[in-house]
């Protein structure tokens, strides 16, 4: 029966080519406008790590002397004291501190002229924390972090550069003017946002597109890169005189280290606040704090807090769904139309015996047959619009793709929006009393 | 007219008649609040930046290797004011629409404690004498610096310097009822005011694309610091003489290779690439969201169509009665519009409802301005007139109905 009310559908679709080209481009368009604008807020909104979200946490505290005037306090960043006691103080499951700094980088015995690239000074935990997947080797140890050792995880694309990809563990890169021995080259690594790295933007410019470009390219322990690249780091802020020496930051009063912590069940989250809270007072106590407020923001908060998602991205997300609701109302209306057009036919096939769900599914498949076809419509126009996006230079552009499930969604949403049209206009013909219809034959 | 038959009759259609108004409500909620964000990121990206864009490049000049890189600076600002085509050159931290750059809260007096918020945020340029008259920027009071007021800046010192030149923007938010020249500025770590010597007609700051501290309404107020700057990475802004940039552009990097090839010349941006690169977002979402508004009207307006023509094609008889009773075309015709004005302007009620809805939303998610009731007013104006074109036909159908249509038995 269902195959009938396929060839029924397809013939009443043909009866009416302009009406049924209507419905099937506002499906299409408004289809194709809704995926597109989907697809890049889903990639925007970041799956990186889905099972640890809710663990990872950004603790904030606020070494800022009282007349530092700032509006978003506590600051993101902590000076190096505060940092690494709180590091060292190992009270959370797994603690890194994270630190980024240019590096010029070029390898003994490679042909090539060195490179100024991203070092990202951090501890032994990152790579665990982060589920940093590894290609060859691995990370370091927390004894290799604590003796300053010089060793070095390197980024796929860096590896392919230097090394053409080949297992490069056991060889040496020249960070700055020091020798260092690569202990682990990463997989393609490319978690979207850069969510350890997002500072700045609602306290800078707003410009949040940064989040979306690609990790560092050299991983080192926190200490050992202090003293590799010393004399390049800079300061998220700083007061009073500021560092003594540019780019030696330690004993400054500025704020340039971030920390991540793991917790893993809602005890020890609490424990852990209690904990920052404490170590401000006794910070305050000692003089050394002039405010005890802290904050600690989990994952999703922090990306949230930050505004990570671009405001146009949203914009544009909510437009598409707006015009996929109109295209709806639209399409309903015009099936509306086109079903009680043919009351006569209905009160036929009631009069014959149909029943009132036969006739229902029977309008019901022509609605889906329009959502069907003008799915094809829509996943060209998907395919068009993320090709736009994909040749503008943006950051994230790189990481737009589609694949399957995209594909599946597409038709999914089409046939679900056609048949949601449909199903008013299918009850009410369903509702056609064949008496009367049959007195007007 | 009368509306009482039309209100009758719809009352036997009340699905269509929703759909209709419905569909004109969500268009005319989409329609004013696109029109606001086309109008605001037009007015965005046509801001002056007070320079002379057209002759204006930058060099993003990265030196390889630690050191002191004065004497290679003033070579190098030497060398590129001597060559053919250049009108003028400086050394800075970063330029005009770049999108790069920072800039500072500042106080008119050293603030007591922390409670006291900045009088202004400012973006911060480096330049020397030569900076007003490479940019093109219009001294309106005071004076420019003199070659004798320039101090160097690295990476490793900052010195208080002795006086400013900033913005009118920033003059008459800092001093509103009084001239700047003499008055002074602090700014955190300084340890005393420094007195501002000019003031510039416009000069916007580099962070334009964005909202925050130093873009949005601030974009006009900047400083300019009378700092040579010898940092490791710094530009050179180069104008040249009309009609030269092109040449200029090559020779001048070739110029600086030559000069000390230890070296990256990591950019050189014209200031019209810089233009079209910070405000690219801007504009691509003005095209995207004029599309959509085009594309939004047909398909409404395609619907309004087909759901009217229905309508005709089922009232056909009836229609034939009224002819036969006396109703001229045009009353016949002029039902269908009124009946489609009459939903129309419901619609276009609830959509004027659900766009200020949605405004308020983007103004306080999106950092979006408050909309003006003329923007919905002309939206309410723009969905009547889509209506009463879309009707147009089915209504000007209805009308050429016969009369005869009423004779015809049942």
């Amino acid at each position: 029966m269902f195959g009938y009310y396929l060839t029924l559908a397809l013939r009443s679709l043909r009866r009416n080519p302009a009406l049924t080209a209507l419905m099937i481009v506002a499906i299409a368009v408004g289809i194709g406008a809704a995926m597109t604008t989907l697809t890049v807020l889903h990639i925007l909104s970041g799956d990186s790590l889905p099972g640890k979200r809710t663990q990872l946490f950004f603790p904030q505290v606020d070494p800022t002397p009282a007349d530092l005037y700032n509006a978003h306090h506590p600051l993101n960043m902590m000076d190096y004291g505060s940092a690494v006691d709180l590091w060292n103080a190992r009270r959370a499951d797994r603690q890194t501190l994270v630190v980024q700094s240019p590096v010029k980088v070029s390898a003994p015995g490679v042909d090539r002229p060195p490179m100024m690239l991203t070092l990202l000074a951090t501890t032994s935990d990152f790579f665990p924390m982060f589920e940093v997947p590894f290609e060859y080797g691995g990370g370091w140890t927390a004894q290799e972090d604590k003796n300053r050792v010089h060793v070095a995880v390197i980024s796929s694309d860096l590896n392919d550069k230097l090394f053409a990809g080949q297992d490069s563990v056991g060889r040496t890169i020249r960070l700055k003017d020091s020798d260092v021995r690569i202990v682990g080259v990463l997989e393609p690594w490319r978690p979207h946002p850069l969510f350890y790295d997002v500072e700045g933007s609602v306290t800078g410019n707003m410009v949040s597109m940064g989040y979306y470009g690609k990790p560092e390219d050299v991983f080192m322990p926190f200490f050992a890169a202090l003293d590799v690249n010393d004399g390049n780091f800079s300061q998220f802020t700083c007061w009073g005189r500021g560092p003594a020496r540019p780019g030696h930051l330690e004993d400054s009063p500025c704020l340039w280290v971030a920390l991540w912590v793991q917790l893993g069940s809602a005890a020890k989250v609490a424990d852990y606040r209690a904990f920052l809270n404490n170590y401000a007072q006794q910070q305050k106590a000692v003089g050394r704090f002039a405010n005890t407020d802290t904050r600690m923001l989990d994952l999703m908060q922090r990306l949230d807090y930050e505004q990570v998602i671009p405001g146009n991205v949203k914009l544009q997300t909510w437009l598409a769904v707006a015009f996929l609701a109109i295209c709806l109302f639209n399409m309903m209306g015009l099936l509306l139309a086109k079903f009680l057009r043919r009351a006569g036919d209905i009160g036929v096939r009631r009069a014959l015996g149909a029943s009132r769900q036969a006739v229902c599914a029977q309008y019901l498949a022509e609605a889906g047959m329009i959502g069907l076809i003008g799915g094809i419509g829509g996943w060209l126009l998907t395919l068009s619009g993320l090709w736009l996006v994909r040749r503008q230079q943006m950051p994230y552009s790189d990481l737009v793709h589609v694949d399957v499930s995209t594909f599946i969604i597409t038709f999914v949403l089409a046939v679900a929006v056609s048949l949601l049209a449909g199903a008013l206009p299918a009850v009410r013909a369903s509702r056609v009393a064949p008496a009367l219809q049959l007195k007007t034959l | 007219m009368p509306v009482h038959p039309i209100l009758s009759a719809m009352r036997h259609n009340k699905v269509g008649a929703l759909l209709i108004g419905l569909q004109i409500s969500v268009t005319l909620a989409i329609l004013c609040n696109a029109l606001l964000i086309i109008h605001q990121r037009l007015a965005q990206l046509s801001r002056p930046s007070g320079t002379d864009e057209a002759n204006l490049f930058a060099i993003a000049n990265e030196w390889i290797g630690a050191g002191d890189h004065t004497a290679g600076v003033v070579n190098d600002v030497a060398a590129l004011r001597a060559m053919p085509g250049v009108a003028g050159a400086y050394v800075t931290n970063t330029y005009p629409l770049s999108n790069k750059g920072g800039g500072s809260a500042v106080w008119i007096r050293p603030p007591v404690d922390g409670t006291q918020p900045p009088a202004a945020d400012t973006a911060m340029y480096y330049g020397d004498e030569q900076t007003l008259q490479t940019l093109g920027l219009r001294l309106i009071a005071g004076r420019n610096f003199s070659p004798t007021d320039i101090v160097t800046s690295t990476d490793d010192s900052q010195p208080v310097p002795d006086g400013l030149i900033v913005t009118q923007a920033l003059a008459r938010k800092l001093f509103p009822h009084s001239p700047a020249v003499g008055r002074g500025i602090y700014i955190n770590g300084w340890t005393r005011t420094v007195p501002v010597i000019g003031v510039v007609e416009r000069l916007q700051g580099p962070l334009v694309s964005g909202g925050g501290d130093l873009g949005g309404a601030n974009v006009d107020n900047s400083v300019l610091m009378p700092y040579r700057d010898v940092a490791d990475e710094a530009y050179y802004v180069v104008r040249a003489e009309p009609g030269q940039l092109a040449a200029v552009i090559k020779a001048s990097r070739q110029r600086l290779l030559q000069l000390d090839a230890n070296r990256l010349i990591a950019k050189v941006q014209p200031f019209s690439a810089a233009r079209a690169a910070v405000y690219h977002d801007d504009r691509g979402l003005a095209v995207i969201l004029a599309i959509v508004c085009a594309v939004l009207l047909v398909v409404v307006a395609c619907g309004i169509v087909g759901l009217t023509s229905y309508w005709v094609s089922q009232r056909r008889r009836q229609i034939g009665i009224r002819r036969a009773l006396g109703a001229t075309r045009p009353a016949v015709a002029r039902y269908f519009q009124t009946e489609n004005l009459m939903i129309a302007a419901a619609g276009g009620i609830g959509g004027a409802a659900l766009g200020l809805a949605a405004n308020i939303w983007m103004v306080e998610n999106l950092q979006m301005a408050r909309m003006p009731v003329s923007y919905l007013v002309a939206g309410l104006a723009a969905v009547l007139a889509l209506g009463q074109l879309a009707v147009l036909s089915p209504a000007l159908r209805a009308a050429a109905v016969p009369p005869a249509e009423a004779t015809r038995t049942v």
